[in-house]
């Protein structure tokens, strides 16, 4: 069975592939094909899923690419294929003949088998590759809209901050290798490594993966990436990229528990992430900030889950908040379409304008809030069983973060759900369509109906199937208190939410500021990491010119100068000796031609003088 | 066989000089193309008959200065065969490229087919001076390249580079002499000096030979601080000069590593180790800096390169560390390294063809002066991301095989070293994106300097196919390197077990 494995993660890439290098000769018929192609792909998921094949190709020395499929594969490849599917299908609507809609189609077909790639991957590397590929996919996504310079700068933070996270993996990568030399990278190999390695191993891993899902403190790149258009969002967003970070930690939770304080931390980590987006949330004025941030506090549940070793329970949320969030990112964009504004206030009304889609985004948001007999509800209390067992201080703060849940899920029903606003009071941030495409339907009901279907998984013996098919040995089950208790909760709270409406909530406004701006984690990035690199990087390339350029232009000019040097005085001092040598023999031979007169007289007087001395010295020296 | 691949270019270039004054450009050009697509082909059956686990191969060796212990001996193993490949799919590709070319296009062809013998050449020599000659000669013939069809400030640029890496090739020169004295019989036979080993156990004398190569080399790799004369070389450089000059020239430098310094000098190498670690991650960090800073888009590539060469620096630093760490780690750092220079050679051939495109469009190369040219040029726009994403390092392309290699490899062996390396590819993700938004995407903004054709255009036929190659064989490597590593990998390993003796 392993071409179909193959087969799963080669067609979106290959087709993805295809439509980009067409461009836009393929728009017209990038839409349908990418859902047929999508389609194949689900059918090709729920067929691995049952027969859980695995797949080994040669790629690096040593160090096999392995992917394979087991529970949590299989069932995170059709929660991918099957959400990626309907998101197409709704995006077939979305997209008008104006925009390049080849290059959509194509990176989504990308992004989904890289998505495919990260889930399945039994090795290290492989899971890198994927991993990063979606990273660059959603790059190019969220700069969709390239043309706008925001949108592009939200793409780049979006990037530079996952792949800041992403070096987790790679110090990783090196530290399994050097702990195993003879190892292949497996993931099922990892809890074996050898300390120091092992906690190298478990912290890159995690900051990855914290990184990814948007977890505290790489959260703000999440809010940045709404600039990217609503089906970014909806897919990539809230049901498959940033839920890859989770997957993971649920995929190596035996090497975190090996590592003795990994489970603690990503618990810990993924329940205060929790609570803070999730106060982040409720201090949204934009749907889809609130809806972002929301996921990153919905994604804390399947971190938190990962941490305590709930693996049933963080896999049900994470399907079940798949469902919920992209039926919500969706409903958000249709309304962008229509109504031109995600600004809560400016949805005023918004699902009485469009009923059916109202009624939609209730049955979402109601299950996002976590009222019973929801799916999120029941995902949510299997994992809290599980925080349960391990430390009730976690349960309670999962009840927070519950809570809060209810808060803003309530809070965003409440505004949609106002009377129609009188036409001119409310500013459109850009003229809407007025208009939702009845195509654009089904998919949303087939999303709204997963919300409410899913939550069977939790119960009785489909829930016992589900933990059997993760390979989740004893999974806690919810005592019947707990089950109350949290329904309780959500139902208190979204009441008490829906009365209060938008009246001001009496607290300071530096409350409000914190968590309005996603708790000013951009800015201080921005301050303390970005702004000195760059710096650095000038101070570098002073010194490059001014320092190293010019020592070695110094060094020529130097070299020249000794050149010049030696020519004027060198050069002149031993041409002038050589001259000096040259005038003084011509003085002496002018001296020496002197005597020679020609006259007689002169030659016997010289004669005589020289006899005279000769004579002298003669007699001196005898 | 070897030696007719090696001079077949530059008898083609005699004969383009022989031929009357007024041939057609066209013919000059067609004779230039079919001869690299030629070498091309003769390289594709060199590969098709070589035998990975049989070391050297293709060997001739005949008797050149024999008093001077000089020989003629020419072969090629993994670590030269990627190079031979990489030389002439970059030569082919220039030779497309340069379709357009009308300056003096006779002397431009002639040149190139002469370089890329003087290339072929250094890459095939097993003989030390026979690699000085061809090494040295690259350079000469790249002086001309630069000062003949350079920028404004060629001239200048030209001289640099001459008098820069003339220097360093003559440090080289001078350690290769001390080679030759310390081995007994004196040769310069690189195959007999490897198996004599020479200077095991005279750790001084060792040392300054090892200086001695070690900054001849260094000033070609380049490495910081000896880089200075690549980014004016570069910035004033053709495109197609550039992309030679980056993708074959430097690649001398860290070829030379691995077959003279590694295996000849191995007991002083693992000594200095350490020292070449800290070069490579200088060369990681400061090149990526610096080239972060730049405002000019090809002298930003420029200085990427001495970011891409840094890693090659750090592994084969690393992969001498010494016996507690595995052959697995250190097999994987030296094959990385390898495959980075095939990688980079590929990938900065590319940005560079692509960078002299827009500055024949534009007339500048200033990053300010164009926005949002996506607008007018997509498949511009598209080539340049698919470059610029695989120079930093996705996965799917080649540069991730590479450097995923060389930091899995090394960070074993050298922890802090390689956990500092790794921001390089974070630093170069944020540079490349930068660029991308600055000269891509964005509202529309053409540079309109006197002098400038207007209309932008996309990318035109030659050009495309002087690029899309260079990147799908990237993609190539990334996807389904067997076909390379099988061939790297028995020669990193030989050259593993020179350096543990």
């Amino acid at each position: 069975m392993s071409g179909v494995l193959w087969a799963l993660i080669a067609l979106p890439l290959a087709a993805g592939t295809v439509l980009l290098l067409c461009g836009r000769r393929a728009d017209r018929a990038s839409a349908p094909a990418a859902v047929a192609v999508m389609l194949v792909a689900l059918g090709l998921a729920v067929t691995a899923a049952y027969t859980e094949p695995a797949v080994r190709a040669a790629l690096l020395s040593g160090l096999p690419a392995e992917l394979s499929v087991d529970g949590l594969s299989g069932l995170l490849a059709v929660t991918v294929t099957a959400v990626t599917t309907l998101v197409l299908a709704f995006s077939a609507t979305e997209f008008g003949p104006r925009e390049s809609r080849g290059r959509f189609f194509g990176l989504i077909l990308l992004f989904a088998g890289s998505m495919l790639v990260t889930v399945t991957a039994a090795t290290l590397p492989v899971l890198l590759m994927g991993w990063e590929v979606m990273g660059a996919t959603s790059w190019a996504l969220i700069g969709y809209w390239w043309r706008d310079p925001e949108r592009v700068r939200a793409a780049n933070t979006a990037f530079m901050t996952t792949r800041t996270a992403d070096l987790g993996l790679y110090l990783a990568a090196g530290a399994a290798l050097a702990a195993n030399p003879s190892g292949s990278l497996a993931l099922s190999d990892l809890s074996g490594a050898g300390e120091p390695w092992r906690s190298l191993i478990t912290a890159g891993l995690i900051t990855a993966a914290l990184g990814k899902s948007a977890q505290l403190p790489f959260s703000f790149w999440l809010s940045r990436a709404m600039a990217g258009p609503s089906p970014v969002s909806a897919l990539l967003h809230s049901a498959t990229m940033v839920i890859a970070g989770a997957y993971l930690l649920l995929r190596i939770e035996p090497l975190l528990e090996a590592s003795g304080w990994g489970s603690t931390v990503v618990a810990w980590a993924g329940v205060v992430t929790a609570i803070a987006l999730g106060l982040v949330a409720v201090a949204q004025t934009d749907l889809k900030q609130l809806l972002a941030a929301s996921s990153c506090a919905q994604i804390g549940f399947m971190v938190l889950a990962a941490g305590v070793g709930g693996t049933t329970g963080g896999t049900l949320q994470l399907i079940a908040h798949a469902a919920a969030k992209s039926l919500l990112f969706l409903i958000s964009g249709v309304w962008l379409t229509a109504l031109g504004t995600k600004t809560l206030t400016g949805l005023y009304g918004a699902a009485r304008r469009y009923r059916a889609v109202g009624v939609l985004f209730t049955v979402g948001a109601l299950c996002l809030a976590g009222l019973p007999p929801l799916s999120l509800w029941a995902a949510k209390d299997v994992l809290l069983a599980a925080a349960f067992e391990e430390a009730p201080a976690l349960y309670v703060a999962g009840l927070v973060a519950a809570v809060l849940s209810a808060l803003y899920s309530a809070k965003a029903l409440w505004f949609v759900w106002q009377p129609v606003p009188p036409a001119e009071s409310v500013p459109d941030t850009e003229p809407g369509t007025r208009h939702v495409p009845s195509r654009a339907l089904p998919p949303l009901a087939v999303l709204a109906l997963a919300c409410v279907a899913l939550g069977v998984l939790a119960f009785g013996p489909t829930g016992a199937a589900v933990s059997r098919v993760l390979d989740a040995a004893e999974q806690p089950t919810p005592k019947i208190w707990e089950w109350l208790l949290s329904a309780a909760l959500a139902l208190g709270t979204a009441g008490a939410a829906w009365i209060w409406g938008n009246r001001r909530v009496p607290l300071p406004t530096v409350f409000s500021r914190l968590f309005g701006s996603w708790l000013h984690v951009e800015p201080a990035a921005q301050l303390f990491l970005v702004r000195p690199v760059l710096a650095l990087a000038h101070a570098a390339s002073w010194f490059d010119d001014r320092v190293l350029d010019a020592a070695v232009r110094g060094a020529g000019r130097g070299a020249v100068d000794l050149a010049h040097w030696s020519n004027h005085r060198l050069e002149a001092g031993v041409a002038g000796s050589v001259s000096r040598v040259a005038f003084a023999s011509r003085s002496l031979g002018r001296l020496a031609r002197r005597p020679q007169t020609g006259q007689l007289h002169q030659y016997l007087a010289q004669a005589v003088a020289a006899l005279t001395v000769l004579a002298l010295v003669f007699v001196f020296v005898k | 066989m070897l030696s007719t691949l090696v001079f077949a270019p530059t008898a083609v270039a005699l004969l383009l000089l022989a031929l009357p004054r007024r041939t057609p450009a066209k013919v000059i050009r067609g004779i230039w193309v079919a001869t690299a697509a030629g070498l091309m082909a003769a390289t594709v059956i060199l590969w098709a008959g070589y035998d990975p686990g049989g070391g050297m191969q293709y060997e001739t060796r005949a008797r050149w200065i024999p008093s001077a212990g000089v020989g003629y001996h020419v072969g090629v193993d993994g670590l030269s065969l990627p190079m031979l490949a990489l030389t002439c799919v970059l030569f082919l590709a220039c030779a497309v490229y340069a379709w357009r070319e009308d300056r003096r296009v006779r002397e431009f062809a002639a040149l190139f087919l002469f370089l890329e013998t003087t290339c072929l050449g250094v890459f095939v020599s097993l003989d030390l001076i026979l690699f000085f000659v061809f090494f040295d000669l690259s350079i000469v013939g790249m002086y001309f390249v630069i000062a003949g069809w350079g920028h404004k400030d060629r001239a200048r640029a030209a001289l640099m580079f001459f008098l820069y890496t003339f220097l360093g090739s003559l440090a080289l020169l001078l350690g290769f002499i001390g080679l030759y004295l310390a081995a007994s019989p004196h040769t310069f036979d690189i195959v007999d000096l490897t198996a004599a080993n020479p200077l095991a156990g005279r750790a001084g004398y060792a040392g300054l030979v090892l200086l001695a190569i070690g900054i001849g080399l260094a000033v070609k790799t380049p490495t910081v601080p000896f880089h200075t004369w690549l980014p004016l070389a570069h910035t004033e450089a053709p495109a197609a000069g550039s992309a030679i000059l980056a993708g074959v020239l430097l690649k001398m430098g860290t070829y030379g590593f691995l077959r003279i310094a590694m295996p000849i000098l191995p007991d002083v190498w693992r000594q200095y180790a350490t020292v070449v670690v800290i070069l490579g991650v200088i060369c990681i960090l400061y090149g990526a800096l610096v080239a972060l800073a730049q405002s000019d888009f090809k002298r930003m590539i420029a200085y990427t390169s001495v970011n891409h060469m840094g890693y090659i620096i750090l592994a084969i630093g690393a992969a001498a560390a010494t016996a507690d760490t595995s052959r697995q780690a250190q097999s994987l750092a030296v094959t990385g390294a390898v495959t980075q220079m095939v990688s980079h050679g590929l990938l900065t051939g590319a940005l560079f063809l692509l960078a002299g495109a827009l500055y024949e469009r534009g007339r500048t190369y200033d990053m300010d002066a164009y926005s949002g040219i996506a607008a007018k040029a997509p498949v511009f726009t598209g080539m340049t991301a698919i470059a610029a994403f695989a120079s930093l390092g996705l996965p799917g392309f080649s540069g991730f095989i590479a450097e995923f290699q060389i930091f899995t490899g090394s960070l074993g062996p050298r922890p802090l070293a390689t956990s500092l390396s790794v921001l390089g590819i974070l630093l170069t993700a944020g540079l490349f994106l930068r660029a991308l938004q600055k000269i891509f995407l964005g509202p529309l903004r053409l540079p309109d300097a006197p002098g400038t054709p207007r209309p932008f255009s996309d990318l035109r036929a030659h050009e495309n196919t002087a690029v899309v190659p260079l990147l799908a064989l990237a993609v190539v490597v990334g996807i389904v390197p067997r076909f390379l590593l099988d061939v790297i990998e028995p020669a990193s390993i030989a050259v593993l077990e020179l350096l543990a003796r």
